[in-house]
């Protein structure tokens, strides 16, 4: 897992400067402190900046992360990323791809298309190598106002002090302080903050091996995620191919718990079995090679006090529906926008306890969706495993058993739905997006006719969308004045003229379709552009009401309001 | 013995040939596979649980079950 990494890839190492605080420079204390420069940590120090909070990040390293880790950022990440100002690189490097297919054997016994739909930004998926994204989001956090990152930097402990927490770094100059009103766990699976904190991480250890291969090949495969269950060239065990930018593919071949993990990593051991696949007269280069044993475990709880957990360091999954990378960057998403209010003195410290709420149901449901992929992968027992081949038996010819193969739920973003912050609807709605869910992207054009799409318009603040006819007709965009974080986005349709700058036409319909935006209807969206409330009229009381539950405002403060 | 229309005995000669001339191996997939027609035939979760809870073996004294 750890030889040399190849000279082709972004390992330069990271620039490392003797951090002030020894030379006895100004000690400042940071609102925001961030423990791990992986792709979590470094979302979360850009999204700060974009919410004008100062945030200082430390990594043990001075490289970016190396081996076979995460290569599938899914359409939620995409999206999230186009916030952060990160999208661009990544789709541009990465492969597109929404295809995928299953086979028994030799036998193609399942293929799915995980976006179906037109109107959309961003891909269903784009597989890039974690250290291309992580260079990026490198690049973008130094170009952001108020971030340092510190490289070389490990930080070795942490205390309380009623008003904050002080960590103490070791560095190659030597060890000091800082002091923190918030500290952002993103230190990994292996989290040493958890272990500071004296926390425990539960759950299942799978009781089986995967070689995984990273492979450079100029191989004419196709863009898709190919999985086999017990294939020719690997009976008795599933394998994966999937492709990564510069001719680099994913593979993986499972070994069964007896394998020996340091033998299997061997090329002698490696190379026979790649050529099984590929075929015998296949060239490829060997780029990384490991042999992993997967888990999913969460922490009780994310928030504990001043320490804030977010990504691997909260919860761990097997890499089967690529769930890890993708639900650490929800986890930021979800968790900064309330930092930002709570820091800013706009909403109590309690809003950062719906952060547990949100991101334990959304990390429970990706550890379900994880683990019962890898259970079926990996069956345990005699029983298990004849139930799996039995579905696998029947998928040839029966829909609901090739529906019932599970080689990975590929990930999807959690609904929020039933959380606190959110308001339940108070009329029937047929279709449209329910409180907690996510927005859909739609190509929308803005006031110039230039094309563009709504999820640039939605997140960041807080936003309420309706049909610009509305808007008019209720005063809308004069009854908040107060409320200078509710942004108001009208919608028109085709051809009907736009009466304010910041309207948007819906060109193609499909926003109207897929909100169900019928006259009269009111979006309240999110920072995160999940869906806070929506009504079927307007009505300011409710809006405003709405809009204090979503920034976790108590009972008192609702009754203000009303 | 008829009871409400099904035929048990019927139903449990044909489960029994089911499994004529298959090894432990074999019978094992075919029970499993017939298990999974089954469970989408009825089509009904709560329904499906409740045999499963019904078919489930006593705890064996060392292991919790969960
Ligand atoms: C084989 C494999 C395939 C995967 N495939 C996918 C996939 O396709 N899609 C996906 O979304 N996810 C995938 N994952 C999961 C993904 O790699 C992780 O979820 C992701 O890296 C988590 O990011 P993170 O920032 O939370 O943690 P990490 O990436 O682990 O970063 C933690 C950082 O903290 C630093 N650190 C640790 N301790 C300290 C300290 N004391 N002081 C300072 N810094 C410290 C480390 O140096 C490191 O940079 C895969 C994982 C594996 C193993």
């Amino acid at each position: 897992m750890t030889e040399a990494p190849p000279a082709s890839l972004p390992y330069a190492p990271l620039p490392y400067s003797p951090a002030p605080e020894l030379s006895g420079g100004p000690v400042r204390r940071w609102p925001v402190v961030i423990v791990g420069g992986g792709p979590v940590g470094l979302a979360a120090a850009i999204d700060c900046s974009l919410h004008g909070i100062p945030a200082l990040l430390f990594d043990k390293d001075d490289r970016v992360s190396d081996g076979s880790r995460a290569i599938c950022w899914a359409k939620r990440t995409l999206e999230i990323f186009d916030r952060l100002g990160v999208a661009r690189p990544v789709v541009d490097r990465g492969i597109t791809w929404k295809l995928g297919k299953v086979f028994h054997g030799d036998q193609l016994i399942y293929s799915f298309d995980l976006l179906p739909e037109e109107g959309h930004k961003h891909p269903a998926f784009v597989n890039l190598q974690q250290y291309y994204v992580e260079s990026d989001l490198v690049e973008r956090a130094r170009q952001m106002p108020g971030v340092e990152t510190r490289w070389q930097s490990r930080v070795v402990g942490l205390s309380e002090d009623g008003e904050g927490v002080v960590l103490e770094v070791e560095s190659p100059d030597g060890g000091y302080s800082v002091a923190a009103d918030w500290v952002i766990a993103c230190d990994g699976a292996r989290s040493p903050l958890r272990d500071m904190l004296g926390l425990d991480f539960v759950g299942k250890v799978f009781q089986d091996r995967f070689l995984i291969a990273d492979v450079k090949m100029a191989a004419a495969f196709p863009t898709e995620r190919r999985f086999w269950f017990d294939p020719p060239f690997h009976p008795g065990g599933s394998a994966l191919l999937h492709r990564q930018a510069d001719d680099v593919w994913r593979i993986d071949l499972q070994l069964g718990w007896d394998a020996d993990p340091e033998e299997e990593r061997q090329p002698e051991k490696v190379i026979p079995r790649l050529k099984a696949m590929l075929g015998e007269d296949a060239k490829f280069e060997l780029e990384w090679v490991s042999v992993y044993t997967f888990q999913c475990r969460r922490l009780k709880r994310f928030r504990h006090g001043r320490v804030i957990f977010a990504g691997d360091s909260a919860h761990q999954v097997s890499p089967f529906g690529a769930r890890g990378g993708n639900g650490g960057v929800q986890d930021v998403d979800n968790l900064i926008w309330k930092l930002a209010l709570v820091i800013g003195g706009e909403a109590p410290d309690s809003l950062l306890d719906s952060y547990d709420e949100e991101r334990i149901l959304a990390a429970d449901e990706n550890i379900l969706n994880s683990t019962r992929s890898t259970d079926f992968i990996t069956p345990k027992g005699p029983g298990a495993q004849a139930l799996r081949d039995a579905v696998l038996s029947l998928s040839a010819e029966h829909d609901f058993a090739r529906r019932t193969v599970n080689s990975g739920r590929l990930s999807i973003p959690a609904k929020l739905t039933g959380c606190g912050l959110q308001t339940p609807d108070d009329a029937s709605w047929a279709g449209g997006v329910a409180p907690g869910a996510p927005c859909p992207d739609a190509p929308i054009e803005d006031a110039l006719a230039r094309p563009a799409w709504l999820l640039d318009r939605l997140g960041g603040a807080f936003v309420l969308m309706a049909r610009e006819e509305d808007l008019a007709s209720g005063n809308v965009r004069d009854a908040f004045p107060g409320i200078r974080d509710l942004a108001v986005l009208g919608i028109a349709e085709a051809g009907e003229a736009l009466r304010s700058d910041s309207g948007v036409t819906d060109v193609s319909g499909l926003l109207t379709e897929r909100f169900a935006l019928s006259p009269g209807s009111f979006y309240l969206i999110r920072p995160d552009q999940h869906v806070a409330a929506r009504w079927r009229s307007f009505d300011p009381k409710k809006v405003r009401q709405a809009l204090a539950r979503a920034k976790g405002l108590d009972a008192t403060h609702l009754r203000e309001i009303a | 013995m008829t009871v409400g229309g099904v035929n048990r005995d019927d139903i449990y000669e044909a489960l029994v040939g089911l499994h004529h001339g298959l090894d432990a191996e074999q019978s094992l997939l075919v029970s499993n596979r017939l298990i999974l027609l089954l469970a989408e035939q009825i089509g009904d979760r709560d329904a499906v649980l409740q045999a499963i809870e019904a078919a489930r073996l006593p705890d064996p004294v060392d292991r919790k079950r969960g």
